[in-house]
Order: structure tokens, then C-alpha cells, then sequence
């Protein structure tokens, strides 16, 4: 016993000295510059949080190894510091006040889901820090809540549902010629809610019936009531506007229920993991996304193969949009006049164009939106196939 | 809508009914066989039907297994962690203040919450280990799965209903519950028998939670939450302490679900279930089956 304390003592003493000559060594010849992530890394879409981890490190990873970022003409490492949000809107809130007052960030990418990022976007907002966020896509996310006017601090790499849900609902009338659609969404969370409103005022404009619009709550994990009233209308084609968990789960019931409609995603499906849990119930199955390796231009290709080297999976989304916001950071912190919050926020501001992952990345001046295409895909054999682009 | 294809539609949603409420019965049937035995609310119960889902989930992706083993796996882990329980936490507190023994539940509780965190921290998918085929009758749907988990809850509920109602050790249980003072005295070996009520309650709960990762295959260490609630309640309604009563009141909230859901929107779903039991605990205390039981002052 006595000798098991001692020998646990003599290694505490190993420890510290290592971290003593580890403090010596690493002595910072140059100074380093904070960048927050905030990312879902626990809770209900784990997936998405470790895409967009695994972007950022490796955008981060490359940035450092080829020698830093010059502000204002002085060399600066870039340190990631990554927060996990556990895909809940109090604790993305409670990242991002961490992020800026604790840690010090220059800048925040994330969160990922709109639930996240519209309340950490109003954090960075009223503490004048950048915020990027490259997956969500609610409206709500870049707008003054008070005003109705677009956010200064707040920028998105990605489309808007307003976009998607007419790019679906012309897809739907036009390419599938479906004109009855019923939806199934979670009626407690911010993306799918829009997305499946605004699906429904595009759908009945472009002369299509939606005959069955039916909710769930977050956490449900029986829709057997809702999926029976769906069926009794007979859809042509059912939207499920919801993210990878739920699909599974919804799109296995909705099959054992003998719903034979084609089934229609939004962009929150893309995760691989949806076709490992639907077993097989998502085939055939059409969905919006931010980008495709189908057709995936130079940047893109040097993009994927990078990812690929390092983690061993094509990268989905969320990683090529995270890896965007980082892009777009990068050249708003090249062009910053001083390292300072401002100064990037306004370098930002100033970009009106980048090409990225996920095509070209154009901003209106004023507006945190970009404008981008929405790339149609579908699921064929367990795979996502592309179909179509639809540029705005 | 027609008449028939109006008829098909409240059938199928009778199917739906059928299986939420066969998985509400056999957890509901652990909170009532504990409660009737000790008068005590075994909070973790919910939990154990959680720990129930990640068991069916490893002996199915780390062993390999098939559904029968792994249901049979399940229940007698489960047994036995319903066993450990009682012995650990709440035998110490058999003679202490009430209020002691439901905090210790909840304890226990969030112990196996947090204890499945600690290895699975996001939510696990469980493979299929059942035949998945579905059935047309005319417009009616049935699924293979639907009617596995129906039959076999059915039938797991005939056997405990016999246990208790035609066995030595049903009657030992009933005796237990009625006395604990004299009963041992004429040689009912009391200890053994709380413990083979308690592994009994989890091992149900054990086959609720087979049941359900297999029908919704998404788990999560918190899953156990809001199943075991709702379970509670149904044996509130039915008549806590009685084991009918857990069946018909699970039933019961089953069809309460389905159909506020049918004809309401989804999100007055828990309203409806929550406001059903304090309607009962004002109008019908001790539940639809539950006799008022006198309380010597």
C-alpha cells in the first residue's frame, strides 16, 4: 500500500516536470489568435457537431501548418477553441457568452442547427463579435428580432428556407409532378418549423395540395397517430423537413404503415448515418443539400481528398459549410485593418464574393445571406445520388 | 371519407394504440408489483427500462445475437439489476420515513442515467433483429413488428397475472404485501420474496425496453424519462398496487395518445395524459381497479 503511494507520488512528480520542460518549450515566438467554435457535439444530432469539428480543425490544421494568418502585416497562429452546444439553445447561448468573455475569441463559427444559432447569434450580435454560422438556415438566424432588419455581426455560408422550400416545391410540382403532399414536422424546433410553413405557402401557390400538415415534438419517438392520418389522405409525396434521428425513425414507421409516397428531405438530412438507421426505407427518396461530390468543382475535389486523408469519410454538409465559414474568416481576418473584433466584422462585411466547397459564396451588401444554389439529391442504392442544381 | 375507409383508419389507429399501450403495460406492471408489495414508488423503474433498451442494443451489435437470446439476455440482466437495487438502496430504508425511499429512487435514477451517459453520450442506433414485413388487409396496415410486440407483451402478462394469482410464490407475494409483521413469522421467507418482485418488475421492464429499441430504434440514455412517467401514470389510473389494473390503465393511456393526437394537434398529447391523472386523483384516488385500502392510525 505504501509502496503503491509512493511509486503514485513519484509519478505526480514525473508529470509536473514534464509539464514544467513542456511550458519551456513551447515558448510563443508568435502570438496567437483565438477562434470559437460552437458545435453539436452532444445531444440529439452528434453528427453534425463532429462534420463541423473535424472541418474546422482541419482548416485550422492546414492554416497553421503553412505558417499562420497575417493581420495588418503581423504573423498570428490560430488557436481553435471549440465548445459543445449539446444541440440545445440555452447552452449555445451560454458558448457564446463564454467564448467572448471568458476566452476571448476574435470571431465564432456555429452553431450548426438553427435552434443553436439564432439565440448564440444574438449574443455575438449585442456583443458586436462575428459570427459565421454554416449550416443554419431559418431566417431568423441573421434578422434583428426587434427591427426585422439583418443583424451587422451575423453571417451564414449557406442558402435560407425561404430558398429551399421553393426550390422543394417546384422540384415536387414541376420535375415529380406531384400535386398532394402531406408534412410531418417537429413543431418544437426553429429550422423544420419554417422550413415546413414556408413549404406549404410555396406548394399551394404553385397549385399543389397539401393534404396533410401534422406535428410532432421534440423527442417523440412514436408518429404511429400522425403517420395513420397522413395515409388516410394519400399523399402523393410526403416532407419530412427534420433532422437524421427522426427520419429514421419516422421513415421505418411511415413504411410499416404501408405509406407508399415518394419521400422529400430538407438540407437536415444529409448525414450518412440517415441511410445506416432507415434501413433501407429512405431509398428512392429526394432531398435538398448545400453541395455534392457528384459534381464537386477543383476547390471542392482538394477539399474532399484532404478530409478523407484525415478522417477516413467523405465529408457531408456540415463539414464543407463549416469548411467555407472558415475560408470566409480566413480572408476577412487577411484583409482586417487591425486584429480586433471590429475590424473583422467590417473586413467581412466588405467580401462580396468567395469561392467555396459548396460553389460561389455572393453577398449582397447589408445582408448576411449569401446567395447560392440548392443542389437536389436522392438516395439510390444507400448512397446520395445528385439529380439537379437549382440556382436562385 | 367513406364509411369503410373511415373504419380502416380507427382500426389502424386501435393497432397504434395497441402497441404503445402493450409497452406502457409491462413497464407499468413494475411500478404496480413494487408498490404493491412495499407501498413504495420505484422511480429508477423508468430507468431500468432504459438500461433495458442499451442492453438489447449491445447483445445485439457486440454478441451478434438474435432476438430471442438477446430478449431473454435482457430480462434476466435486468432481473438481476432490479435485485441489486433492492438490496443496495432501498432495503437499508425498508423502515425509514417514506419520503427516504423515493429519494433514493430518484437517486438510483439519475445514477443509471448518468452511468449510460458516461459510455454512451449521443444516441445509439439498434440494428433490426426482427422480420420487418408488413401486411394489407384491405387498407389496413400491419406490420410484423406491430404484431410481435403486441402478441408477446400479451402473452408475458398472462404468465405474471397466473404467477401471482395461481402460485406458491404469488401467494407468498400477496401475502407479503398484506402483512409484514406476521406473515414471515409463519415461515414466508419475506427478503427472497421482495427480491423475486423486484426482479420480476425489471425483468418486464428488461422486455419493454427490448421491445421498444427494437419498434423505434434510436436510444438514449434519457429515453427512460418520459416512458416511465407516462407508464406511472397508467398504473395510477388502473389502480396502483393492482396488476389488472396496470394492464387496462396502460391500455388506456395508449388509446388516450393516439387518439388526442388523431383528432388534436400532437402537442396536447402530454396535456391531455397529464391532466387525465390529476382529473382521476381528484374524482378516483385509488385508481379504476385499486380498492381504498383503510390506514390504521
Amino acid at each position: 500500500m505504501k509502496k503503491n503511494l509512493s511509486r503514485f507520488l513519484n509519478l505526480l512528480v514525473l508529470l509536473a516536470a514534464m509539464a514544467l520542460v513542456g511550458c519551456g518549450a513551447r515558448a510563443p515566438k508568435e502570438e496567437t489568435i483565438k477562434i470559437g467554435a460552437i458545435v453539436e457535439l452532444t445531444g440529439d444530432m452528434p453528427a453534425v457537431g463532429a462534420s463541423s469539428r473535424n472541418a474546422a480543425e482541419l482548416a485550422v490544421g492546414a492554416l497553421n501548418h503553412a505558417g499562420g494568418i497575417v493581420i495588418a502585416g503581423k504573423r498570428y497562429r490560430v488557436e481553435l477553441v471549440t465548445e459543445d452546444n449539446a444541440a440545445k439553445p440555452d447552452q449555445s447561448a451560454a458558448a457564446a457568452n463564454k467564448l467572448i468573455t471568458q476566452d476571448e475569441v476574435i470571431a465564432i463559427i456555429g452553431p450548426n442547427a438553427s435552434l443553436g444559432a439564432i439565440p448564440a447569434a444574438e449574443i455575438a450580435e449585442a456583443n458586436r463579435t462575428l459570427l459565421i454560422t454554416p449550416w443554419s438556415t431559418n431566417p431568423k438566424t441573421t434578422l434583428d428580432t426587434a427591427s426585422g432588419k439583418p443583424k451587422h455581426y451575423v453571417f451564414r455560408a449557406c442558402f435560407t428556407d425561404p430558398f429551399e422550400g421553393r426550390v422543394l416545391a417546384g422540384f415536387i410540382t414541376g420535375k415529380l409532378g406531384a400535386r398532394r403532399a402531406a408534412v410531418l414536422y417537429d413543431v418544437a424546433s426553429e429550422a423544420p418549423k419554417s422550413q415546413a410553413e414556408l413549404f406549404r405557402q410555396t406548394f399551394e401557390r404553385l397549385g399543389g395540395n397539401v393534404v396533410a400538415f401534422e406535428t410532432y415534438t421534440t423527442g417523440d419517438r412514436d408518429f404511429s397517430a400522425q403517420l395513420t392520418k397522413i395515409q388516410s389522405a394519400k399523399p402523393d409525396v410526403v416532407f419530412l423537413p427534420a433532422y437524421y434521428n427522426d427520419v429514421g425513425l419516422i421513415a421505418q414507421q411511415a413504411r410499416r404503415q404501408g405509406i407508399d409516397g415518394i419521400l422529400i428531405g430538407s438540407d437536415a438530412w444529409s448525414s450518412p448515418e440517415l441511410v445506416k438507421l432507415a434501413q433501407g426505407a429512405v431509398e428512392g427518396a429526394y432531398f435538398a443539400n448545400h453541395y455534392s461530390t457528384d459534381i464537386a468543382t477543383p476547390v471542392a475535389r482538394e477539399f474532399i481528398a484532404a478530409y478523407q486523408q484525415k478522417y477516413g469519410k467523405i465529408p457531408d454538409d456540415v463539414a464543407a459549410l463549416t469548411y467555407d465559414s472558415m475560408g470566409l474568416l480566413f480572408q476577412a481576418l487577411k484583409t482586417a485593418s487591425a486584429p480586433e473584433r471590429q475590424a473583422v466584422r467590417d473586413a467581412m462585411a466588405a467580401i462580396s464574393g468567395y469561392p467555396g466547397v459548396t460553389g460561389d459564396i455572393r453577398f449582397t451588401p447589408g445582408s448576411g445571406d449569401p446567395v447560392k444554389s440548392v443542389v437536389m439529391m436522392q438516395v439510390k442504392g444507400g448512397q446520395f445520388a445528385w439529380v439537379t442544381n437549382a440556382a436562385p | 371519407m367513406s364509411l369503410t375507409s373511415a373504419s380502416v383508419y380507427w382500426l389502424q389507429q386501435i393497432l397504434n394504440a395497441l402497441q404503445l399501450g402493450s409497452i406502457y403495460a409491462l413497464i407499468a406492471l413494475g411500478y404496480s408489483l413494487v408498490y404493491g408489495i412495499l407501498t413504495m414508488i420505484n422511480f429508477a423503474h423508468g430507468d431500468v427500462f432504459m438500461v433495458g433498451g442499451f442492453l438489447c442494443f449491445l447483445a445485439a451489435t457486440l454478441l451478434g445475437l438474435p432476438f430471442v437470446p438477446t430478449l431473454l439476455l435482457t430480462m434476466t440482466a435486468t432481473a438481476g439489476l432490479g435485485v441489486i437495487i433492492e438490496r443496495m438502496a432501498y432495503k437499508p430504508l425498508r423502515n425509514a420515513p417514506r419520503v427516504s425511499a423515493i429519494i433514493t429512487a430518484l437517486g438510483v435514477g439519475l445514477f443509471l442515467e448518468n452511468l449510460t451517459l458516461a459510455f454512451y453520450p449521443y444516441p445509439q442506433h439498434v440494428p433490426p433483429l426482427l422480420l420487418n414485413v408488413t401486411w394489407r388487409l384491405g387498407g389496413l396496415a400491419l406490420s410484423s413488428l406491430q404484431l410481435i410486440v403486441i402478441s408477446l407483451s400479451l402473452t408475458l402478462m398472462l404468465v405474471l397475472d397466473y404467477v401471482v394469482r395461481r402460485t406458491m410464490v404469488g401467494l407468498a407475494m400477496r401475502a407479503i404485501s398484506w402483512d409484514k409483521t406476521y406473515v414471515p413469522l409463519m415461515g414466508v421467507p419475506m427478503n427472497l420474496i421482495i427480491s423475486i418482485t423486484f426482479a420480476i418488475g425489471a425483468g418486464l421492464a428488461g422486455a419493454a425496453g427490448t421491445m421498444y429499441s427494437l419498434a423505434y430504434p434510436v436510444i438514449d440514455p434519457y429515453m427512460g424519462i418520459m416512458v416511465g412517467w407516462k407508464a406511472f401514470i397508467a398504473a395510477v389510473v388502473g389502480g396502483i398496487g393492482t396488476i389488472r389494473g396496470a394492464m387496462i390503465g396502460a391500455y388506456i393511456l395508449g388509446g388516450v395518445e393516439i387518439i388526442v393526437v388523431a383528432l388534436l394537434p400532437s402537442t396536447y398529447r402530454d396535456l391531455v395524459v397529464f391532466s387525465l391523472l390529476l382529473a382521476l386523483i381528484v374524482i378516483r384516488p385509488h385508481g379504476i381497479l385499486g380498492a381504498p385500502r383503510a390506514q390504521k392510525v
